[in-house]
């Protein structure tokens, strides 16, 4: 009797469920946009030897953001030539160790020609094994030494992202502006929280052009930092957004690599404007836009060189232009009205050359502007304790004379709250 | 419900025969025992071939094959398959005195950790000096030792002493070990790597024996194994371990001073250790980071249990699991696979390593086997 009872009251519960799921929602919601806001134009097609390889070494494997956009973009490469599977070898978990130099040794013992590392630690040891194979081609993303080894053999590669920053610092500065307009916020409540990793120039680079993008649009914009002190720290990514918003902070972006940031935010209801990739999947009804390297153009561009026998350039930063700076769909839930003109307009101003990130007149650093007897500071290479100048045309030249990011000024209107990283 | 009432109207069921009963056999064979393992690691490679096939499509000879490759496919990869046979089996011997005491450290990690670190350390403070590289060499091998030692005596001493819980404590130790490296990767290299390398790290190498830097590593260890086995086997101090780990108050009785026998036998684990720490560190990766370990301080705890605590059978096991390492790594790079799928054909191999030990302990008794031996 009583498994009778129990069965109908289950079946009853199960049909409620069911009609209650159905019901669900009533407002519609607009989505995402069509397409991405910013895509690389297709890469050129072209033949490859049979005898071809490349190996890609990458630090953590596909679940993290940074490693797969990297293991994303070697695919789309492979997938375009027709390489087949034994072409193009992935090692992932790759640590910033000997073991680096030992899987470049390895894939140089299996006829790659081209080994390429994603992380920044794993330089040194691939410029080791780079020295002791001259007739193969190592390629370091991130890395900062190429300019100072003069090797024809070993390259480093990164994107002028802070021209994708500023980009979704504008979408981000609108929606700011939405806020003060609907009488949500005052002008001078428009505060900005962003998460980072570490306080090294690459982080510092991203989250000022973001601030300058953000304040090109909505001039009473402020920022406040938190640094973690790691790549991917899920809990400690989460505190630190958490933290910012009890800092009066109203919409949130980061430099770091695990979800912690944009969850915290949708549980929070405070706008997120992320970076990797979409993060539309965590933040439905609180993501804007996120902008992201995209390495195809730079996979296409030293396997095209290799085949074609030229020589690789020692510092390579892709752009808007190649490809390598892109935007994902933008949010029409969250992100104020006018966001895609805006975006398209500074990308034209960008392909133009007519916009520049770092502009002097845009920002002061101590309440001084910029100038050309500014010298980069702490962490950067020795190359430029030469006298090389770094401000000059009424910007900073952020990139040209090495591809990593070497802008590591705190400008005026960002506050770090904690520096110990 | 008429059955239950039947069933009840009966009374209570007669005693039967379980379907299989187990009893515990001490007196196997070792022809036999090496047949179970065989036969396990055998039905293992089966499953994992169709694993494999299932999940990629390709024929599970041409899996086996790579995984032999992977291990043993040039020179170069087979030296370096021989050197992480050899680090595992190093620190395997390193847990061994404290497992056959029954004491539970899960330290090995942190004390080879502080090994490594202590060489680091000597090799960027003595970069600029004039003292001669085999004066360095000796330097940096006793640090080794001594900050493997007081890692290990540590949790043994507040055991002894306090009967503190020496799982706990030198589980923490790993984490400080961890932090400790952390500090001074920042202070070595500024620059934001999570490494301190070859650049960093100029001084203090151990030299290569025939042109080949894995070569003295192994050597070393296989030294090791051989004193090891002979310090457990035939040693005052090894029998003293024996009986305090089976009984503390025998050992007492028959006059051993157990907290000392503890005390000592963690600082012969933690010295091995650093030894291992510094061997890595000095003798082939010329850097720290730190992960340099790699979880084998945990991994040769399985080594050491396995084995059954006998050093000539941890070369067997070890080799076992260094081989499925390179090998099921060697699979996911040669057929595109998330990296976790090396792990999922690991556990399935080591599911039917660890799985036969039963088969080896115990004996099952099928209920008609039995009836046949009543009669």
């Amino acid at each position: 009797m009583f498994k009778k009872v129990f069965a109908l009251v289950l079946a009853c519960i199960m049909v409620v469920a069911a009609l209650a799921s159905c019901g669900g929602t009533t407002t519609a919601k607009k989505g995402l946009t069509e397409k991405d806001l910013l895509v690389a134009d297709p890469l050129a097609k072209f033949e490859v030897k049979d005898d071809f390889k490349i190996g890609v070494i990458c630090l953590h494997d596909e679940n993290s953001t940074y490693d797969n956009n990297f293991i994303k973009a070697i695919k789309e490469v492979k997938t375009l030539l027709g390489l087949k599977d034994e072409q193009v070898l992935i090692k992932v978990n790759i640590a910033e160790s000997d073991q680096c130099a030992q899987t470049a040794r390895d894939l140089v013992e299996q006829g790659c020609k081209i080994v390429f590392a994603d992380s920044f630690g794993h330089e040194s040891f691939l410029l080791t094994v780079a020295k002791e194979h001259p007739e193969v081609q190592f390629c370091h993303a991130t890395g900062t030494n190429a300019h100072l080894e003069k090797l024809d053999n070993f390259h480093n590669a990164f994107a002028a992202i802070y021209e994708g920053r500023y980009l979704a610092g504008i979408a981000a500065g609108l929606k700011l502006n939405e806020m003060i307009k609907n009488g949500k916020i005052k002008a001078e409540e428009a505060v900005i929280g962003y998460v980072g990793a570490f306080t090294y120039a690459e982080v510092i680079s991203g989250l000022s052009s973001f601030f300058l993008g953000a304040r090109s649009v909505c001039p009473s914009a402020t920022m406040k930092v938190r640094f973690t002190g790691s790549w991917y720290d899920q809990s400690g990514e989460q505190e630190a957004a958490e933290a910012l918003i009890q800092e009066k902070c109203v919409l949130i972006s980061q430099h770091a690599d695990s979800l912690g940031a944009p969850t915290t935010c949708e549980k929070n209801n405070v706008p997120n404007v992320s970076y990797n990739g979409s993060t539309y999947d965590a933040g439905e009804n609180t993501f804007i836009i996120s902008s992201a390297i995209n390495w195809a153009p730079y996979f296409h561009y030293i396997i095209k060189q290799v085949t074609d026998g030229q020589p690789i350039a020692t510092d390579w930063t892709g752009t808007i232009a190649t490809g390598s700076v892109v935007l994902s769909q933008l949010n029409l839930d969250v992100a104020a009205e006018g966001t895609e003109k805006a975006i398209a307009d500074a990308v034209a101003k960008f392909k133009a050359g007519t916009l520049h990130v770092f502009d002097t007149e845009t920002f002061t650093v101590g309440g001084k502007k910029l100038d050309a007897a500014h010298k980069p500071g702490e962490g950067t290479d020795a190359a430029f304790a030469d006298g090389t100048v770094i401000v000059a045309d009424g910007y900073f030249h952020e990139s040209e004379y090495r591809s990593a990011p070497y802008f590591d000024v705190t400008i005026d209107g960002i506050t770090f709250l904690n520096v110990q990283f | 419900m008429p059955n239950k009432t039947e069933a009840l109207k009966k009374g209570p069921k007669p005693e039967r025969d379980p379907l299989v009963s187990i009893t515990r056999r001490t007196d196997i064979p070792l022809w036999l025992g090496i047949l179970i393992r065989a036969g396990a690691i055998l039905i293992a490679l089966v499953l994992c071939g169709f694993a494999t096939k299932l999940v990629t499509g390709n024929d599970p000879i041409s899996v086996y094959i790579k995984m032999f490759e992977g291990a043993f496919g040039t020179a170069n990869k087979t030296w370096f398959t021989f050197h992480e046979l050899a680090i595992l089996l190093g620190i395997s011997l390193a847990v061994t005195p404290a497992f056959r005491m029954k004491f539970w450290n899960i330290g090995a990690e942190g004390q080879v950790l502080i090994g490594g670190l202590a060489a680091a350390v000597c090799m960027v403070a003595f970069s600029g000096s004039s003292i001669s590289d085999g004066l360095l060499i000796v330097i940096m091998l006793i640090s080794s030792i001594f900050a493997g030692v007081i890692w290990g005596v540590l949790p043994a001493a507040c055991k002894a002493i306090w009967k503190t819980n020496e799982t706990l404590f030198t589980l923490l130790m790993n984490y400080i070990a961890m932090y400790l490296i952390d500090f001074f990767i920042e202070k070595a290299d500024p620059s934001g790597s999570h490494t301190v390398d070859s650049n960093t790290l100029v001084r203090g190498w151990l030299p290569e024996i025939a042109g080949q830097k894995y070569l003295l590593d192994i050597l070393l260890v296989a030294l090791l194994t051989v004193i090891m086995f002979v310090y457990l086997n035939y040693s005052k101090h090894g029998y003293e371990i024996s009986v305090v780990g089976e009984s503390e108050n025998t050992a007492r009785y028959v006059g051993i001073n157990v907290k000392k026998v503890i005390i000592r036998t963690m600082a012969v684990s933690g010295a091995i250790c650093g030894i291992i720490g510094f061997l890595v560190v000095s003798g082939v990766s010329h850097s720290i980071d730190k992960n340099f370990v790699k979880g084998r301080g945990f991994t040769a705890i399985m080594v050491s249990w396995l084995a059954k605590f006998n050093p000539f059978m941890m070369v067997a096991a070890a080799f076992l699991l260094v081989f499925l390492e390179r090998g099921s790594d060697a699979i996911t790079t040669a057929f595109d696979m998330n990296a976790s799928f090396s792990d999922i054909l690991t556990g399935i191999i080591l599911f039917f390593i660890i799985g036969c030990e039963f088969f080896i302990n115990y004996k099952l008794r099928f209920r008609s086997k039995a009836k046949k031996e009543a009669e």
